[in-house]
């Protein structure tokens, strides 16, 4: 991956974090405005976390009508590697890019913490690189992670592998411990937990690194 | 002819809610009783202009399901208000 579009909402604020993750990988990042309609110069496209329009009515709700949507929505349809974190997962669900909706954390507290994750599929451009039932250390910061679907999405989810990531402890009530998902083709990604923060030991954690080397290594498909 | 419309946006049937359990748990402590079945949601209020009240209500059901509510896990249903909004 040589370029790398970070989309910016009003209201992001891991955009830095991401920019400065794609950096540390040694790949050119550059910030790109929701009202963006062209996303053909970049090999990868990430959603950031934060608040995109105030997280007002439900977060991604607004977000999802933001113009650059069309375009990662067409990025995607080519085959396009898309990473939605946090707010940006929010954003994908809401979409439609990826199945299900996030909902209020369970016990209603916002949770910032280091959180254990499992990788449970290969099957994704985030844990391509990743070994199937390794411990992950990523932390989490968010008030709406709790992951919900019906239980025919659930059957598909879980058949398909595109279930990327689980918690290890549920913090948030999410449905089947699911932290990550991936669309049935892998290229669309969605988490909660933010791997971007944890790109270094000195910082806490430096288990983010293989999900997002295995991003940047991610082509489109052809 | 403008129409008073009232959009109420609800989480679905089996869709945990964790606002309404803890306000339900809240009650109790302030001395309230025999209350149950609390649900927590959401309520629009909006002035539509349409040709009658079928169209306002159609159009008020439109916009919920495209924006107002999240059909994964919330119900909207529209209806019409006595008064005209302000």
């Amino acid at each position: 991956m040589k370029r790398v579009g970070v989309v910016v909402f009003p209201g992001s604020n891991c955009e830095y974090d991401a920019l400065a993750a794609m950096g540390a990988l040694g790949v050119a990042a550059e910030l790109v405005w929701h009202s963006t309609t062209d996303l053909s110069d970049f090999d990868g496209v990430i959603l950031p976390g934060g608040f995109a329009h105030g997280d007002y009515l439900r977060p991604g709700a607004l977000a999802r009508f933001s113009p650059v949507m069309a375009a990662v929505q067409r990025f995607a349809d080519e085959g396009g590697p898309v990473l939605g974190i946090c707010n940006g997962f929010q954003v994908l669900t809401e979409a439609g890019l990826l199945p299900g909706a996030l909902q209020k954390n369970i016990g209603l507290t916002f949770l910032c913490q280091p959180t254990t994750l499992v990788v449970t599929s290969n099957n994704s451009v985030l844990t391509s690189g990743a070994t199937m039932e390794q411990e992950l250390v990523i932390p989490i910061n968010h008030f709406s992670g709790s992951y919900t679907c019906d239980d025919e999405t659930l059957e598909r989810l879980q058949d398909n592998g595109q279930v990327v990531l689980r918690y290890k402890e549920n913090p948030n009530g999410s449905r089947a411990d699911i932290a990550g998902l991936a669309n049935e083709r892998g290229n669309v990604v969605g988490l909660m937990p933010h791997p971007e923060r944890a790109m270094s030991t000195l910082l806490g954690s430096a288990d983010g690194r293989v999900l997002l080397e295995s991003f940047v290594a991610a082509h489109v498909a052809a | 002819m403008n129409y008073f419309v009232i959009v109420d946006v609800t989480l679905r049937q089996g869709i945990a809610d964790p606002e309404g359990a803890t306000i339900e748990r809240a009650l109790p402590a302030l001395g309230f009783r025999g209350v149950s079945n609390v649900k927590a949601g959401k309520s629009f209020r909006m002035s539509i202009d349409a040709a009658s009240e079928g169209e306002a209500l159609e159009k008020a059901t439109a916009l919920a399901e495209r924006l107002l509510s999240n059909p994964v896990i919330e119900d909207a249903a529209a209806r019409l208000g006595e008064t005209v909004a302000p």
